[in-house]
């Protein structure tokens, strides 16, 4: 009876229109006995007082603290609001956290209740970043405005990390005495609050610290990226007396994937991000084109029918959000995003994609019986990429059966920049491959038979174990995961084709990076 | 501005001066930090440098040497890390207040901050910032006039108040934004330390104002939170203050806060009806201006529109609105400035509680909001979530529609922020999947879980996976067992055809041992749900094979379970379950379950009286009172089947549980020993009467909660699972709730009931009259048949309302001799109650009533089918009640799940009965709370209801 409305070619297809069979219907009786049931109830339980005591309560959306905590559980920074809840309540949970024991779990949830105290938490940089209230809030809400305040922390500061919160204390409370007043929040807009801040940041040494968030990445990376940049404060000045106008746009890819045993791909999904960080001057109108071949949303299709879609070679995305600045005019005619980016750290669009890609890299696992105490491994992984990327940092897991008490192991011959490990408390084993490997090795097999990719490398492990396994040694041990990061990748072939910065003058010609990474979420192979 | 003091940096380095070894201990890496866990006992060690500080401040004070701002900042910074800390540092306080004297604002801050939290705690001496505060409050600059009135506004001194009022007055008509910004919340501030002075100064009027006429939307929002909070705190004393409350959702209000919630959202005020236009021209021009004037600011030849406006504000017609419209439209693209997304929060939130006149207004609510589902921020899209769903709970089909839109955003949500946020995001997708899994059965693969999520996030999933189990997948299960050859070898066949159930499996050999428990559980569920349990039993039984201890702990329970519901499958579990050696089971539930079903299940396993021989001679060693309270009952029903195999062990047994410290293992060894004496056949009729198999579980989450946490969507209830006032004291709860002494009334109702009920279980666990495997059914009846509809049972417990009235009625027109007559007729009302057909009660005075009357019965009577069926058109039940003179004044809900107001009046007197009756379709309940003038007549109106009731749907 509803129908999707398309307007024309409207952005989103899934854009609806409400209660279009009111119109098309006319029904007059069916309308007139719905408007006449929402009067009487509603507007008798808009007003009943039992409704309003448990019912679409409008709740206030205030917080009573909010402070941060360092990983052994001290003060860093503390701000009371509204003076409702205990001074004690850092002790309290910091101890609650720490010793977490709630319906077998190890793990305190992000947000829980002592004593009629709500604790909302989330992790930064190894920080707990907490607020507490009595009220009945959206939880939604304050855990989103503790990563903003991270966020905000990160911008002013360069570098969010204990250190740096500790030296910038007193520009810390400066913030948070615009970002929230008597437990409502103001704004956490980096720009907006630039005008309310005098302190200066005191930066912390760049060099050995790790950045905030998936843009850290490319500290480590390649010769392209300045490493400073991204932890540059973005009310400090250069040491050169004069900003340098550039902007940073990074396309973040998580990807999730798991494998069936024998080797199908059981689920698999994409979650991006585009990141932007600006330190241009004056806030000029900012221009990004996608892929022309883009679409959002799967129509009528079963998210999970991947006929048609992979060969296509179009990126459909399944759904995606978008930052407040962006205005969406032009997306439809030629998928170009504009906006006038604000200052620091936001990201431009969230996109969540199923349709099948490509996996970076396929696991081949085996384990098998040799004898009654013992058993062994065998763990292929094969790059399926471009020759001229490097993944970094890969590190491979298998749990063990429990049983196992000695592992040995035996490399490839000639393998470079490779760790075994077998984990004895948990029963783990861990095989790391350092980033130079996957090029050295690609740079061969270029060599070889000049074609790209397609390097592989091999682990054999010998199991023994202190007792006889019974029934099937695969239910013991597995899956196997995999952790990866690869710069200048991405697997949903979703691109920044240009990124036009409105002209001030001539000379205005500031730096602009596009960089991709691709990450892992979830990487398993099942045995 | 000085920039240079970082040079000068050095604070809170140890080496300062005379510093013990202690302190220097309890700094800690001698970092320049604060840190709590070293202060033990801060204030000794750290007097030495408070007075050490003092001394410094005191020589700053008058300086005026060049460089004393450096300094200034130096000590002050000091000062601040020591309060972080939780050093107490109040001593300095004059000393800081006289360092106060500067110029630079960073210094200021410092010292507001300063005075802010220690001025509660002196109030004399925060007498003498109140001085510089004020004066600062008159400061050129609009930073400064801010900072210092929101300093002043926290000092939170009772006797300083009068100091407030005049800069509040100022500030509020401050020509700066900011200002005015701080001032709304600075009313508020004022309100929590002296609400008398609030109030008289005319603040909230103020505010009022402000509220709506302000061109910064930041003051708008900041005015509606003060206003939300102040009017519902005054709501309870003063009837003006709930008016104002009320007409915080009156119409023209909530049109303004959506008009300006998005400048392309104009047109919204074009819809109204030509009539109301007129009704509401004020507003309409009031907006008019206020986006003109935004405007204005930026383009000047918007000015003249801004004067003609204001001016022509009345007198003027609908033509010239048109123009008006015209007008704005093209200057759409000079977009205003928004409210940020937190202030939207806020507004969708107020407009959630606004109740449309029609499904139209509803349809242009949703569509004007509807791009706020793409928005970045979470709490922006759940607060949209809630406003669409709240807004479509009496359109179900819409309702239905609502929940195929937001699954998109939602899951996008989910997998683009932090942890955190996921969790948040995920734990309302879990709400409303349990609301209503058919909708979600395409989606199960977004549940599946990650090897490296939490445990709390794999738990919602898991949960997840299991409500949208529903039969085409579990047919899909059918065809996974038959490609299955061995469940864990050979997982899924092709990608499309994996189901949640072969997911669950491969979670349960998981290595996370927690994770594995909560899918074997999971497996249970879905197979106590389903009609075709065959693949799953199968599932279960590979399970025991696994040989894990703990994966067989969780199995035996869930085999045990199954059993109970389809005894059928007894044959195939038995022959597993006889394999398992008993020492092989630890933990004290499983156990329980393999004594349970060794005692029940004797006849089919050989070796059942030997293993409990055994199991009795190892008694001393077995520590849990439940396992023994079990062998005790298992080894009786063994004997009553294969007395002498069993004899030794029983006598055994009943002798052990005789000499058992524990009372109850202690009773029971008793009561079996005088039972088998008194009379064999006796005791086999306790011990093993013939069962029935469970059909529902009774410990599932009743209806009412649930519905109560879904009306309190987007709120931390949806994450702990708990309606709010489980978890909230009664002072903190939502604004607008705390001064409602109904709501709280029935809240203490319920959990009166609540705490009854449990009790009943409790007696029902030391009843020694029942084998403890027969608690969980013997717990329906006790607790009203809450979820249980056993056929069994259902004659006897299920049915003693309606059974009740018909048949006393009956034996009265027995005896009166009309008995043909009145049974053809089935409205046989009790002589002692007649209604008026004709009662009259607005809606108003139903409200009234129901505030101020007692709950007189609250009683849960359980439909026929046939009234369940004639639910599906809620009309024909008011239309049905009609005819027993008991009138509607309300209806809502959707299926399944029905709410319905009545009212009725006695005939001859005017005396009124309000019946507050929430219907649960699916679990043929109804739920009455009745409250009568004359409460003496209250049962008796409640059965006459009641058999009303029961006779809907029947011709």
């Amino acid at each position: 009876m509803h129908k999707r409305l398309k307007r024309g070619a409207r952005l989103n297809k899934a854009r609806y229109a409400w209660g279009l069979y009111i119109n098309l219907q006319n029904d007059k009786d069916r309308r007139q006995t719905t408007d006449r049931t929402n009067r009487t109830d509603r507007s008798l339980f808009s007003s009943d007082p039992q409704a309003q005591s448990e019912g679409p309560e409008l709740r206030q959306v205030m917080i009573s603290q909010f402070f941060v905590l360092s990983q052994r559980g001290d003060n860093i920074v503390f701000r009371d609001y509204r003076g409702d809840v205990q001074k004690g309540s850092a002790e309290i949970f910091f101890r609650k956290v720490k010793f977490w024991k709630e319906d077998g779990e190890e793990e305190a949830p992000p947000v829980f209740n002592v004593d009629g105290v709500n604790y909302f938490h989330v992790k930064v940089v190894g920080l707990l970043f907490v607020a507490t209230t009595r009220t009945n809030v959206s939880p939604s809400l304050v855990l989103e405005l503790l990563q903003r305040i991270a966020r905000v922390v990160k911008d002013y500061l360069g570098v969010l990390n204990e250190d740096s919160i500790r030296k910038n204390f007193v520009l810390v409370y400066e913030l948070l005495d615009e970002v929230v007043d008597f437990g409502y929040v103001q704004t956490t807009s980096t720009e907006l609050l630039k005008s309310f801040i005098f302190n200066e940041p005191i930066l912390v040494d760049v060099a050995r610290l790790q950045a905030l968030g998936p843009a850290g990445l490319f500290m480590q990376g390649t010769k392209r990226m300045p490493g400073t940049a991204v932890t540059k404060s973005v009310v400090a000045n250069e040491p050169a007396g004069r900003k340098r106008e550039e902007i940073f746009v990074d396309i973040i890819e998580k990807i999730s994937v798991t494998f069936s045993s024998s080797g199908y791909i059981l689920t698999s999904e994409i979650d991006g991000t585009i990141q932007m960080k600006s330190y241009l001057s004056g806030n000029p109108e900012i221009r990004l084109a996608l892929n022309d071949d883009l679409s959002i949303g799967r129509g009528g299709r079963s998210i999970y029918d991947y006929s048609g879609s992979s060969g296509s070679g179009a990126v459909i995305l399944d759904d995606c959000n978008f930052h407040e600045s962006v205005h969406l005019d032009s997306f439809d005619v030629d998928r170009t995003l504009s906006l006038v980016p604000p200052d620091g750290e936001f990201p431009v669009m969230n996109y969540r994609i199923t349709q099948e890609f490509k996996p970076p890299f396929r696991i081949n696992a085996l384990i098998e019986q040799a004898g009654p105490l013992k058993a062994e491994v065998i763990l292929k992984i094969r790059a399926e990429y471009a020759s001229s990327i490097t993944a970094n940092t890969i590190l491979v897991q298998m749990p063990l059966p429990t049983y196992t008490t000695r592992v040995s192991f035996e490399l490839e011959p000639g393998a470079v920049g490779q760790v075994t490990d077998f984990k004895e408390s948990n029963k783990r084993l861990e095989w790391g491959l350092k980033k130079a490997m996957f090029l050295l090795n690609a740079l061969m097999s270029c060599i070889l038979n000049s074609i790209a990719g397609g390097s592989e490398h091999t682990l054999h492990a010998k199991l023994t174990f202190s007792q006889e396994s019974h029934g099937n040694i695969t239910k013991e041990a597995g899956p196997v995961s995999m952790n990866f990061t690869i710069p200048m990748y991405n697997a949903s072939r979703l691109q920044v084709k240009y990124l036009q910065i409105a002209k001030k003058s001539k000379t205005f010609n500031p730096y602009r990076w596009v960089r991709y990474v691709t990450q892992t979420n979830s990487y398993v192979a099942r045995i | 501005m000085v920039k240079s003091f970082q040079l000068s940096f050095s604070f809170g380095h140890p080496q300062t001066q005379n510093a013990s070894v202690q302190s220097r201990r309890d700094l800690r890496n001698s970092n320049p930090s604060p840190n709590s866990y070293g202060n033990r006992n801060p204030n000794s060690t750290r007097k030495g440098e408070v007075s050490d500080l003092k001394m410094q401040l005191r020589q700053l004070a008058g300086s005026r040497a060049p460089g004393t701002d450096d300094s200034k900042r130096d000590l002050f910074k000091k000062v601040i890390s020591y309060m972080t800390i939780g050093i107490d540092v109040s001593s300095l306080f004059s000393e800081m207040v006289m360092c106060s004297a500067t110029s630079d604002i960073v210094l200021k801050k410092m010292c507001y901050l300063y005075v802010g939290n220690y001025a509660k705690g002196n109030p004399d001496i925060a007498l003498l910032t109140i001085n510089f505060l004020q004066k600062d409050c008159k400061d050129e600059d609009p930073m400064i006039r801010g900072l210092a009135l929101r300093s002043l506004c926290s000092l939170r001194v009772a006797n300083l108040v009068e100091y407030l009022v005049g800069p509040l007055g100022l500030g509020l008509k401050d020509g700066n934004s900011y200002v005015r910004m701080v001032a709304t919340i600075g009313v508020l501030k004022l309100y929590h330390i002296s609400a008398a002075t609030c109030i008289d100064a005319d603040f909230p009027a103020m505010l009022k104002h402000l509220m709506l006429n302000d061109p910064d939307t930041q003051v708008v929002a900041n005015c509606l939170s003060a206003l939300q909070e102040i009017w519902s705190l005054e709501a309870s004393q003063s009837e003006e203050a709930s008016r104002e409350r009320e007409a915080l959702l009156s119409k023209p209000v909530i049109y303004y806060f959506l008009n300006r919630l998005k400048s392309a959202m104009l047109e919204l005020i074009f819809k109204l009806e030509s009539k109301e236009i007129y009704d509401h021209l004020d507003w309409v021009l009031r907006i008019f201006v206020l986006k003109l004037s935004t405007v204005a600011e930026r383009i000047p030849s918007f000015g003249g529109w801004v004067s003609f406006c204001s001016y022509q504000r009345g007198g003027l017609g609908i033509r010239r609105l048109v123009m008006f419209k015209q007008s704005l439209l093209n200057v759409e693209d000079q977009r205003m400035k928004e409210f940020s997304e937190w202030a939207q929060c806020l507004v969708l939130e107020l407009v959630a509680k606004y109740v449309p006149s029609d499904s139209n207004e509803i349809f242009d609510i949703m569509n004007l909001l509807e791009d706020r589902l793409q928005h970045a921020n979470g709490a922006v899209v759940l607060a949209t979530i809630k406003l669409f769903l709240q807004l479509t709970l009496s359109m179900t089909d819409v309702h239905q529609q609502v929940y195929e839109r937001i699954k998109a955003p939602l899951l996008t949500l989910v997998s683009s922020g932090s942890p955190e946020q996921s969790y948040a995001v995920l734990s309302h997708l879990h709400l409303l999947v349990m609301r209503a899994p058919m909708l979600f059965s395409s989606d199960y693969k977004h549940f599946y879980c990650q090897y490296n999520e939490s445990f709390y996030v794999k738990k919602l999933k898991l949960e997840m996976l299991t409500a949208v189990a529903n039969e085409n997948n579990t047919y899909e299960i059918g065809e996974c067992t038959i490609a299955v050859t061995q469940c864990f070898t050979e997982i899924a066949v092709v990608s499309k055809s994996v189901c949640p159930v072969t997911e669950l499996c491969e979670y349960a050999a998981n290595v996370d041992i927690p994770i594995a428990r909560e899918s074997i559980r999971a497996v249970g569920k879905i197979a106590l749900q389903q009609y075709d349990v065959n693949a799953i039993v199968d599932r279960l039984l590979q399970f025991l094979e696994m040989e894990k201890d703990y994966v067989t702990a969780e199995t035996l329970v869930l085999v045990k379970d199954l059993l109970r519901k389809y005894p059928q499958w007894s044959h195939d579990c038995i022959a597993v379950v006889g394999n398992i050696s008993s020492k092989n089971v630890q933990e004290p539930k499983a156990k329980a379950a393999l004594i349970w079903m060794l005692g029940e299940y004797a006849q089919e396993m050989q070796d059942a009286p030997y293993v409990l021989e055994s199991l009795i001679d190892n008694w001393d060693d077995e520590h849990s009172a439940e396992v023994r309270l079990h062998l005790l009952t298992a080894v009786m029903k063994c004997f009553l089947r294969r007395p002498p195999e069993t004899q030794k062990a029983l006598g055994a047994a009943l002798a052990a549980g005789l000499a058992d410290f524990h009372q109850d293992v202690h009773d029971r060894a008793l009561f079996y020993y005088r039972l088998l004496q008194h009379n064999v056949s006796v005791a086999e009729n306790v011990v093993n009467p013939p069962k029935q198999a469970v059909s529902v579980f009774a410990d599932t989450q009743s209806s009412e909660i649930k519905d109560r946490i879904f009306d309190e969507f987007n709120s931390l209830s949806v994450v702990y699972q708990k309606p709010s006032y489980m978890f909230t004291d009664k002072e903190h709860r939502g604004a607008f709730s705390f001064t409602e002494e109904l709501g709280n009334l029935s809240i203490g109702v319920e959990s009166a009931s609540n705490v009854v009920s449990a009790q009943i279980v409790e007696a029902s666990d030391n009843d020694l009259l029942l084998s403890t495997s027969e608690k969980e059914e013997s717990r329906g009846p006790s607790s009203n048949g809450s979820a249980y509809s056993a056929p069994s049972y259902g004659a006897s417990s299920n049915h003693p309302l309606p059974a009740h009235s018909p048949q006393s009625s009956l034996a009265i027109d027995d005896l009166l001799g009309l008995g043909l007559t009145i049974s053809a007729n089935p409205e046989p009302l009790p002589p002692s109650l007649t209604l008026n057909p004709r009662a009259v009660l607005d809606p108003s005075a139903f409200q009234q009533k129901w505030r101020q009357l007692p709950i007189s019965v609250s009683q849960e009577y359980t439909m026929n089918p046939q009234g369940v069926a004639a639910l599906t058109t809620p009309q024909s039940l008011l239309r049905h009640m009609q005819g027993h003179s008991i009138h509607c004044i309300a209806s809502g809900g959707q299926a399944p799940n029905f709410k319905f107001f009545f009212f009725a009046q006695k005939a001859e007197e005017l005396s009124t009965f309000l019946v507050e009756c929430v219907i649960n379709s699916s679990s043929c309940k109804a739920q009455l709370k009745i409250k009568a003038d004359d409460e003496t007549t209250s049962q008796a109106f409640s059965d006459l209801f009641q058999s009303a009731l029961s006779t809907l749907g029947t011709p």
